[in-house]
């Protein structure tokens, strides 16, 4: 297990280096990187300035030395726009967006796997195709689009619930349905045929051969086996949610990392998309790796090797 | 004790009198309605300039934020009503259509071409090439796909071929891992095996022998793709990092209408909505019939 | 002691139908057994034949695209058939018993040895918890699993081949079952562990007064453990009886074949006698009998008209022509199709003699 681990952190650092060359690389591949970490509107003395500060004129892997320098203090850079550290900003807005991110995934498990379940249970009847149909619409709706949809309906028409804005309950409603829309699809359909897949094994079948009632066979030997890859599945996309968030905040006005990258983006506040982007990337990296190692201390073939 | 009668099978009618691969096709199955959808999309795509009752880019100020025409205040002069500009939301739907149909094949092509040369180099030669590809692979696969195009759009600029360009370098590695599984268990066939004894070289093998068979999985995944480059395109346009203004994009035209959802300016935002809808559940439906049919081994993916 | 056999066979039938009824396979066809308390009856036949798919109908635990056509399973004089679902899952594991062929993929690979094996117990017979868990114990330790205290709270992916398969011997005979069926228990074991696993089976056989209904398509096994023998062909049973009779006078040409294939030391012969032809596709079998177009013996008759079961004697049967009286005593001249024989380096157009 041991060996399990050193490797997974390995393949971690490994996607981290790689991720930080791609940033470094593309800014500097398109043009004149000062262009872009120069305020909009600087003289040509502040350009000079920023060639000077961050080593532009210098060969290529110093310039990245600096970057990854700068990167391990933690130091992002400062935003244009409100003149403060972009890690500072970045770290004010996150839990926001992890908030928002964890009240969707709940809402994605709770209605994806029980339906998911269902579906492999009585494949090809009623709960079957209404999942089908499900799988089908929460895959192909942008989530910006419902967004919209139900702002129309509960905000616009009925005046239920605020359109916009952080703060209480009722404002989490609407941006987690919207973020949770998609991956409550994904879910089931995993959960879908992965059940079937477990339904199929040769100890579900001498389960059954054991006269173990439907309901045991299906709730012990089936569910548990079938959850692990769903359940994989959900950790990595909880970490993709807080990056794909980026449009629900944007039409709900929440206040968290996404709602930051796009007014990086509308103010041309560079620092602040590299930051974010950045940070994004490693998240996700990080997160997945602490998902595969996690996986091996509950799974107990990897953890007592196999 | 009885005697048996002679066992009765039932020959399957319906059956398309193509060749081998297509014999399996049922008039049945065929999802009708989804490629309907989508021939219409292109043809509109296409004829657009015949199609379309107005100029989408130019407005006329004193026509702005017209209801479609089955509402109160709306005309039959503009079907789909107006936008803040006063331009004809109709047109701009039906030039919008012409961003998504190019950008989303295009861009399918383009990752799908990169991702299966991968692919296949990756598989077929093995080694530490293989290792490196897949290296390379698994940690792009890690990076965030979505937050990756931003950013992309973000530094290069927005313009539509940018735009595929990015999708193209974003989105192949799904292509590469699944060519790769394809390749590797290819080798080992015998037409392969055949084609190395008579002495053809690495590159003609990986061209003439293992790439057409590829090719069903490759379209597989392709038509599973489509709908997600659509959805990401349309996620650029609304963050104002897509194909630029003043050329009509849908995910543009969702922005546009998000400021005046609040008054009941519903079909500036619900219209482009239900058409990326559209597109996005016939490729899917698409993509799933034909994955069904091209390949069963693919049903997991 | 009850009198009259423990289970009786008569007349079944199990089809497969593939979606839209396009498709009939016989996976099982009019098949007639019978086994008495005790005894070890073997169930011999290629793969196809139909011998797993009888043993599911059994326990009626079939997947959703095969149906119970008609016949009748009468055990300890109850009609299977006429069983409710929940009836029928009280029969399945506590009085019949079933252990599959691939050991590793038996067990659940989530659950400890002790939970698996304790399960049928608690079950079946509601027995707590830390009872069945000193049950299982003991349970071990009489399949011969070495420190079964460890072993209990082991998960399956730590113990090897020969031992899972012990194990779920151990969860077969847990209720104390009146019939085992073994489907190709030893078929993924090692050689070497194969006979351990044989004299096991006999023990707890003899321990438990157990009837065993083994399945398997080596005769080696089924000489060495049963006392009768079934021997199915396309999902027909086309020869039944003694173990002895039918190793010493077969009637049906497949018995023969099989028989005749199995390689001896003494044999002068430079090659392995092999079957002619393939197993037959049993959604398009031929009219008459089944077995016809591989059939050296062959005539007319065959090709047209299915022989039925036919009684030879006590508890005796086979299905073929050539147990009447009927048919002459020599093929008639209608050929036998020669097919060249597979082997290379054999220049012979018939296949074997």
């Amino acid at each position: 297990m041991k060996q399990y681990i050193t490797r997974r952190v390995g393949y971690c650092l490994l996607s981290l280096f790689l991720l930080s060359v791609t940033i470094f690389f593309f800014v500097r591949v398109t043009g004149d990187p000062a262009t872009l970490l120069v305020e909009p509107g600087a003289s040509e003395a502040d350009i000079a300035a920023i060639h000077h500060q961050f080593g532009l004129d210098k060969p290529l892997w110093v310039q990245y030395g600096i970057f990854l320098a700068s990167l391990a203090h933690g130091d992002l850079g400062q935003s244009f726009y409100y003149r403060t550290p972009v890690m500072e900003l970045y770290l004010s807005r996150l839990p926001n967006s992890l908030y928002l991110a964890a009240v969707a995934m709940a809402l994605s498990l709770l209605i994806g796997i029980p339906s998911g379940v269902l579906a492999s249970v009585r494949v090809g009847h009623f709960w079957d195709n209404f999942g089908k149909m499900f799988t089908l619409l929460g895959l192909s709706l942008p989530s910006f689009w419902v967004g919209l949809v139900l702002i129309l309906v509960f905000s616009v028409y009925l005046g239920w619930l605020p359109s916009s804005g952080a703060g209480t309950p009722l404002h989490l409603i609407m941006p987690a349905f919207a973020l949770g829309w998609y991956f409550a699809a994904a879910h089931m359909r995993l959960t879908r045929s992965s059940m079937l897949e477990v339904l199929g094994s040769e100890y579900v079948k001498l389960a059954r051969l054991k006269g173990l009632p439907q309901s045991l066979v299906i709730a012990k030997h089936a569910f548990k086996n079938a959850l692990i890859p769903v359940l994989t599945l959900a950790g990595i996309n909880l970490v993709i949610m807080v990056n794909v968030a980026i449009v629900v905040e944007v039409v709900f006005a929440w206040p968290g990392i996404g709602r930051l990258l796009y007014e990086g983006i509308t103010f041309r506040d560079f620092p602040v998309v590299q930051g974010v982007v950045l940070m994004g990337g490693t998240m996700i990296v990080i997160v997945n790796m602490v998902i595969d190692i996690l996986y091996a201390v509950i799974d107990p073939r990897i953890r007592l090797g196999s | 004790m009885t005697i048996t009668s002679p066992v009765e099978t039932t020959v399957p009618s319906g059956y398309f009198p193509f060749s081998s691969r297509f014999d399996f096709v049922r008039l049945s199955d065929f999802p009708l309605i989804p490629v309907l959808i989508l021939s219409t999309i292109a043809l509109v795509a296409i004829f657009a300039n015949v199609l379309a009752p107005h100029n989408p880019e130019i407005g006329s100020l004193t026509a702005r934020f017209k209801p479609p025409f089955w509402q109160a205040g709306g005309s039959t002069k503009y079907l789909l009503g107006t936008d803040q500009l006063g331009r004809d939301v109709l047109s701009r739907l039906i030039f919008g259509a012409r961003v998504s149909m190019v950008v989303g094949f295009t861009a399918v092509i383009f990752a799908g071409a990169v991702g299966t040369t991968l692919g296949i180099i990756s598989g077929y030669l093995g080694g530490w090439v293989d290792q490196v590809i897949m290296r390379l692979t698994d940690t792009w696969l890690a990076l965030p796909a979505l937050t990756f195009a931003i950013f992309l759009a973000a530094i290069v600029g927005p313009s539509m071929w940018n735009i595929v360009l990015i999708f193209g370098i974003t989105y192949w590695t799904r292509y590469a891992r699944v060519t790769r599984g394809e390749v590797l268990s290819l080798k080992e066939r015998e037409f392969v095996r055949l084609a190395i004894v008579a002495g053809c070289s690495k590159f003609t093998i990986m061209l003439r022998h293992i790439l057409p068979n590829i090719l069903n999985t490759a379209i597989v995944l392709g038509s599973l793709e489509l709908g997600v480059v659509i959805i990401a395109e349309a996620t650029l346009s609304f963050l104002g990092i897509g194909v630029p203004p003043p050329q009509p994009a849908w995910g543009l035209m969702l922005a546009d209408g998000k400021q005046s959802l609040m008054v009941g300016r519903w079909w500036l935002s619900v219209l482009p909505g239900c058409c990326i809808m559209l597109m996005v559940l016939s490729a899917n439906i698409l993509g799933d019939w034909l994955r069904v049919k091209l390949d069963p081994q693919l049903r997991q993916l | 002691m009850k009198t009259g056999p423990l289970l009786e066979i008569e007349n079944l039938s199990t089809h497969y139908v593939s979606a839209r009824g396009a498709r009939v396979v016989r996976a099982v066809d009019q098949v007639s057994l019978r086994i008495n308390a005790g005894e070890t009856l073997g169930i011999v036949g290629e793969s196809g034949s139909g011998k797993s798919t009888l043993a599911l109908t059994i326990l009626r635990v079939l997947p959703p695209a095969a149906g119970i056509v008609g016949g009748r399973m009468l055990f300890e004089g109850e009609d299977l058939l006429l069983k409710s679902d929940e009836e029928m899952r009280h029969v399945r594991g506590k009085r019949i018993a079933m252990i599959l062929q691939d050991p590793m993929a038996s067990l659940n690979p989530l659950f400890t040895i002790g939970d698996q094996v304790a399960e049928p117990m608690r079950v079946h017979e509601g027995t707590p918890r830390a009872t069945a868990w000193n049950r299982a114990r003991e349970l071990l330790k009489s399949v011969r699993i070495p420190s079964p205290e460890t072993r209990v709270t082991q998960y399956p992916h730590e113990m090897s081949g020969g031992m899972r398969q012990r194990i779920v011997g151990a969860i077969g005979i847990a209720c104390e079952p009146r019939l085992l069926i073994a489907d190709e228990p030893t078929t993924s074991l090692d050689l070497t562990i194969q006979a351990q696993y044989l004299n096991l089976l006999r023990e707890l056989q003899r321990a438990h007064g157990l009837a065993l209904i083994f399945i398997t398509h080596n005769l080696g096994i089924v000489a060495k453990m049963c006392d009768q023998l079934a021997v199915m062909y396309a999902g027909r049973v086309v020869e039944s009886g003694p173990v002895s009779h039918i190793f010493n006078a077969p009637v049906h040409p497949y018995t023969e074949a099989l028989l005749n294939s199995i390689p001896r030391m003494s044999d002068s012969a430079q090659r392995l006698t092999a079957i002619e032809g393939q197993p037959p596709d049993l959604a398009a079998l031929p009219p008459g009998c089944a077995f016809a177009p591989r059939c050296v013996k062959a005539f007319d008759r065959c090709r047209v008209e299915a022989p039925p079961e036919l009684a030879l004697g006590e508890r005796r049967t086979a299905r073929c022509w050539l147990a009447t009286s009927d048919p002459p005593l020599t093929p008639l001249p209608v050929e036998v199709t020669p097919h060249p024989c597979p082997l290379p380096a054999c220049g012979e157009r018939d296949g074997p003699a």
